[in-house]
Order: structure tokens, then sequence, then C-alpha cells
């Protein structure tokens, strides 16, 4: 009891003292304690121990083992400190990293392989709804799926993009851009109308595909994807849009050949579903004669979008330029039907608090 | 093919048409499809008991075919032409005593028919739009139907040509206009003539024929979202009713109060099934699970991936756990809980077991070969 109580004071009006060369005898401080131990008030134990715990103030030998650098209470002290601690630890890490360095030179061959560092990807928890290739009962589901016309060849992609209403600034901008990356695609002011009205007109006159960016404040947030005869609506959230103006080093306009479209890294069946609906904004055979390719690119189940010009320089090397609008997705339901959101059923829902509790699960 | 139809304790039937068979002892599931090639034509769209021992369930497709599919042998016995895919899907099957069959289609035809005969020995309209059609368990001539502004009606399929209880829809709202009515699902509460039913607009509502009100006796609104299945546990009181947000919620009948939510499910809802004696509920939905919860803690028992979207589900009556009869499942029941209880387990690989029966009547040899060659494809 009495040793706590020594160890706690003794650290404070050590700080308070701060030799450099805290050479005196690390014994010294417990010879006080004990003495200490026998004088009634507090204040002269205190000053007794000050003064023998000056002796011990800096030596790291000196401290009891349970101190830690957040326990003073002295701001600029405290913060050398820990700057000393730090400089230490770092010391000592690359003293490691030289010795690891000279054994694996000096084993050369034997040496162990190197570990490969941990990433949230690496960690990701396996999902049982992973699309085999092989597969056949997926592959007949997705074989019959409501894309199959377009998948088969028998219908050519038409997009209407219209906005949610009043669209302003950025917006207005955005969609025009995006109907130049999207071969076929019109953009339509939209007059305040209800889309379960809008919906029979287009399929009436054949578009196959509704995009509606949704505006909060100048800037588009939201955006709703919806396959037309009666396929699935997907509603995404817009992040990150910057237009051709924002963009450094980019190329020329784009032409108007119709894009390659690479699809990466949507394993799942949910993932596949919406690599799908993307796949069919854009015709299916890709004029190469442009050189233009539009990526959607899936990580930690954020889409993003990106649309360069290459020119393969020789056989092994390409050079790219960014053309065109990039933004983010997250992808927040997909409902199956046209866009009804009250009575239609939903395929999936983002439900925050059950999936985003653990850090390395993802659904697309 | 026949013991691992055996073995099923739960049936489930997808959107491509496959009957899937699920063991939960033995965590497998089942493919069992009537050919070689599946089509959406085939998409089974209502799943009934053909006994009550249990021992044959009757599939009705969207094409207007019922087939009939024996547990024991594992395959599928029989077909019948029940009606045109014009009128509609089946959005009720029923079997009554006498192999009488009843089908009831979405444009509103209630048929009856017999064994023998390819024509319906009773019919009746039920209403336009029905959305579905259930069979009281303990009068097995009773049946209700329900759907898009059409009320609930109960029939006596005896005495064909009147309902012997139309619901009338709920008074006007405070602004004197007419509540719109969707009645989605619908359940007859055991003990007792009262009918329980959930509707589009998110309301659960109670009926009872013998007392002189025909509107609800109660009514309780849950969520914001259509509610599209509806299903009673073994123990009274209450109702378990899912919605097309992937929301499943247990509902107590006394007071009208939400007892608890069950979550796990995110797609929604098409059949929802509590176990005939254990404290369980299976779902399955648009997501291509099947969930199994268990209604005390509300935890989730086993789940399920099945590669398709599911439309309907069954429970065989016994026990969930206790389907196996291999040897060395001579572990104590405790044990098997524990393992079996928690988080989501790893399925091993589906089996795809087909075999390809003729499409008459009478028909139930299945080609052992056909089945050997499949099974080594798959593996």
């Amino acid at each position: 009891m009495d040793i706590t109580e020594v160890a706690v004071n003794r650290d404070n009006k050590g700080k308070k003292k701060r030799k450099k060369n805290p050479k005196k005898k690390s014994a010294s401080p417990e010879g006080n304690g004990e003495d200490s131990g026998d004088l009634k008030t507090e204040q002269k134990l205190e000053k007794s121990e000050a003064a023998a715990a000056g002796a011990g103030a800096g030596a790291a030998a000196a401290f009891p083992p349970t101190f830690s650098v957040s326990e003073i209470k002295n701001k600029q002290r405290r913060h050398l400190m820990f700057m000393k601690l730090k400089q230490e630890k770092r010391k000592q890490k690359l003293q490691l990293k030289r010795k690891k360095k000279k054994e694996r030179e000096a084993l050369g061959d034997k040496a162990p392989p190197k570990e490969v560092p941990k990433t949230i990807e690496n960690q990701r928890v396996y999902d049982e709804t992973t699309v085999d290739p092989e597969d056949e009962e997926v592959a007949f589901d997705e074989g019959t799926d409501e894309f199959s016309a377009y998948f088969n060849g028998l219908t050519n992609p038409k997009v209407l993009i219209t906005t949610s209403d009043r669209p302003r600034g950025r917006t207005v901008r955005f969609c025009e851009q995006l109907a130049t990356v999207i071969p076929n695609a019109h953009v339509y002011y939209r007059r305040g109308l209800a889309l379960k009205r809008v919906i029979p007109q287009c399929i009436a006159r054949n578009f196959t595909y509704l995009i509606v960016i949704n505006e909060d404040r100048k800037v588009p947030n939201g955006m709703v994807l919806c396959h037309l005869p009666d396929g699935p609506t997907a509603h995404f959230k817009v992040s990150s849009v910057k237009l051709r103006k924002e963009m450094k080093r980019r190329g020329k306009d784009p032409t108007e050949h119709s894009p390659e479209v690479i699809l990466n890294n949507f394993s799942t069946r949910l993932g596949h579903s919406i690599g799908r609906l993307f796949a069919a904004l854009f015709p299916q055979d890709p004029q190469f004669v442009g050189r233009q390719v539009a990526t959607f690119h899936n990580q930690r189940d954020f889409i993003f979008f990106r649309f360069h010009r290459y020119i393969f320089k020789n056989e092994k090397k390409v050079g790219i330029q960014e053309l065109g609008p990039r933004f983010t997705l997250k992808l927040r339901s997909l409902q199956k039907g046209t866009f009804d959101s009250k009575f239609g059923e939903y395929e999936w829902v983002l439900k925050r608090h059950e999936m985003d509790s653990c850090r390395r699960k993802f659904q697309l | 093919m026949g013991d691992t139809s055996r073995l099923c304790s739960v049936w489930l039937g997808s959107e491509t048409g496959i009957l899937k068979g699920v063991s939960l002892s033995r965590k497998q599931a089942f493919n069992f499809c009537n050919t070689s090639h599946l089509s959406r034509d085939q998409e089974v769209r209502a799943l009934c008991w053909g006994d009550p021992a249990e021992s044959e369930l009757l599939v009705g497709s969207v094409d207007g075919t019922v087939k009939t599919f024996s547990t024991e042998k594992g395959a599928f016995t029989e077909t019948r032409r029940c009606g045109d895919p014009v009128e509609g899907c089946f959005t009720g099957l029923a079997v009554l005593s006498g192999s009488a069959l009843v089908t009831c289609v979405e444009c509103g035809t209630l048929r009856v028919w017999r064994e023998d005969s390819s024509e319906a020995v009773t019919e009746l309209n039920a209403g336009k739009n029905v959305c579905r059609m259930r069979q009281s368990p303990l009068h097995r001539h009773k049946v209700a139907t329900g759907g898009k502004e059409n009320g609930l009606k109960i029939w006596d399929l005896e005495r064909p040509e009147k309902p012997l209880f139309t619901a009338k829809n709920l008074r006007d709202d405070w602004l004197d206009l007419r509540r719109p009515h969707w009645v989605r699902d619908m359940a007859f509460i055991p003990d007792s003539d009262k009918v329980v039913t959930c509707t589009g607009y998110h309301q659960v509502h109670v009926f009872d024929p013998s007392s002189p009100q025909r509107r609800p006796v109660l009514e309780v609104e849950y969520g914001e979202y259509p509610l599209t299945a509806l299903s009673l546990p073994a123990a009274g009181n209450a109702v378990v009713v899912g919605n097309t947000h992937g929301q499943i919620a247990m509902l107590d009948l006394r007071k009208g109060l939400v007892r608890g939510c069950v979550k796990g499910l995110v797609g929604g809802v098409r059949g929802l099934q509590c176990h005939p004696s254990q404290p369980v509920v299976a779902s399955c939905g648009l997501d291509r699970f099947l969930r199994i919860h268990s209604l005390e803690d509300r935890k989730l028992q086993h789940k399920v991936y099945l590669k398709s979207r599911l439309n309907c589900i069954l429970f065989a009556s016994r026990d969930l756990e206790g389907g196996g009869e291999a040897a060395g499942q001579g572990e104590p029941q405790e044990v098997k809980e524990e393992e079996e209880g928690g988080d989501d387990e790893l399925w091993d690989t589906m089996e795809q077991v087909e075999e390809s029966s003729k499409r008459k009547t009478e028909e139930e040899e299945e080609p052992q070969k056909k089945k050997k060659k499949r099974k080594k494809r798959q593996d």
C-alpha cells in the first residue's frame, strides 16, 4: 500500500524536476520510501519523496513498470516524453528490419517467403452466394432473367436520362456528360411528371432504360436505374461526382463510338445482377476504332465509374487518358419490377445496422 | 433418391421450377426437377401436402399444371392439367378428402377436380384478382379467398353458390374517402372460426364469422410496406407476418401489439411457415435464402443458400432435426441442438437429383442410371 503511494507521487514530482542525467541510484527512492512510512504528516512524506524522486527522474529503469506516458499531467512534458518514446520505437523497428533483411540475404534461396500484409479485401468474409461459373442452376437463372433479351441480342439499349424536379447547375451538366458517355442516350427535362406515368410512355417508345438522377442542393446524390420492359430497378447513392472541367490531364471529348465495358469484381449473385444491369446500358458490340472504355469497378461495395481513352504504344505499353465524368455509386436497394417504391417487392435492401456491423463482409 | 426425399424436412418451390428439399439434420439441400431442362414456365406458385400422412406433395406451376411428387419415391408421379395460363397463376392449392383437388387461379375461378376427369366438378367465381386461397384445417370443405379490392370471402365447397361469409371493407377514413383494401394472405385460426388476414396496406385484420360484425374484429398495423406472407405459430394468440422489405414480425393478436421482429432477411418475403409443433419459423423470399429462426429468442438457427428466388415453403410435420435415421446419430438431442444453434453454417454442395418421368399419369419407375450420371457430373 505504501509502495504504491510512493510511486504515484514520485512520478509527478519527478517530472517537475526533469533531470537530463538521472544517474542517481535507483535504490535511494526505496530507502526513502521506507523512511517516509515512519513519518506522520503527508507533506513531509511528499517532500522527502520529492527530494529523492528528483534523482529518479528521466531514467526509464527507475520507473515502476506500470508507468505510462499518459499519466504525466503537464502537457509539454508529456509531449516530449511521448516523442522520445516514439523515436525509441522507430529506432528499434529499423534495427529489426535491418536485421531481418540481413538474415534474408544471408539465407538466399532458403529464406522464408515474404509475409503478405493483411488488408480488408484479403480478410473478406467468404460469401456463400459467390457465383460458381459451373453452376447450372445459377446459369439458368441468369440466362432467363429480365436481361435475357439484351444478352441474346434481341434488343438494343436506348436510355432516357432525367433528373428530379427542377435540376440546377451541376446536375444538368452531369446529365449532359452522361449522355455523351452512354451511346443512344437522351436527356429530357422532368417537368414534375410522376415516374409511374413516365414509365409506360417510355415502354411505348421502346426505351430500355430509365435513369433518374436525384439532386440535393444543386449536387447529384442519388440515381435510380430502371430496366424498362419489366426489369429490376436499382437505387444508388451517388457521391464524388467530378465533371469534365474539374479533371486534370483529361483528353478531348468522347466521340460517338460505343465504348467497351469493364466490370470488375462483381462476384456474388447480387453483384452479378448489378453487373448485368450496367452491362445492358451499353450496346453489345463495342467499336474498337473509338478506343474508349467505360469501367465499373467494385471495391468494398462501392462502384467506381471511370471513362478512359486508351492507345497501345507497343505490345506491352498502353497509355490512357481519362475523359468524361467520374462518380462513385453505392447500391441502396434492388427492386424486382419497374419503379414502385411503395408496393414493389424488393430483392435486396441495404439495412445498415445489420449489414454494416462487420467491416469485412461485403454484399456485391 | 427416395431416401434423400424422405430425409427432407422443409420443402420449397422456386422460380426456376425446381422443387427443393432441405434436410436440416444432415445440412443438405436437394433439387428435384422433372426433366433435364428447366424452364420459367414451370415456376412453382403453390405447394401443398397431398395427404395428411405427408407422403405426397402437390406442386402448382405457372403453366397450369399440378404435379404430384412422392416423398417416398423421390420422384414426380403424375401431372395434371388444371387450368390455362391465360387465367393467371395458381394462388392456392388444397386437397379434399377423397382425393379431390381444389385449385384457385388469379382471375378468381375456383375449381374442384376429381381424380379421373379432366373437367372440374365444381366451379365458382371468387371475384377478380384473387391473391390467395387457403383451406381451413378443421373443416376441409371450407376455403377462404381474398385479393386486390376483393375482400375476404369464405366459401363452403358443398354449397358453391354463395360465400358463407363476405367481409365488409373498413369504415371510410376521416376524410370520408373509401379505404382501399388488398388482401394478400390469410389463415384460419385453429379452435375457432376466426380468420386472420394481412393486407397490402400493412394491416393485419382478424375476422370472426360467428359474430354479426362483418368488419374486422381486430386491426393491427405493422410497418410501411405491403405484408406478403402470414403464418400462425403452434402456440396460439400470435401471428408472424412478413413484408416486401424483408421485415418479419410477430404480432400478438390479443391486444394487437408487436411482440418482436425477426432479423436477417434482405429481400421480400414470399413464403413464411411456422412449424406445426416446434416454436420455429421458416422464411424464404427473393434473396434466395431459406432461414429458420426460433420464435422464442428470435435467433437464426439455420440459413441455406438456394440459388433461385423462392416462392413457397412447406414444413414436414415431423421434428426438424430428427430426420436422420442412419447409425452414428446416437448423440443425445441436446448435443445436436447445441451444434446446430448459432450463426451461419456452411452448407455442403447441393446434389442435383433428377429423374425424367413420363408426363402421363400412373408412371412410377425412375431410371436409376440418369441419376447416377448426374451425380457424377456434379462431382
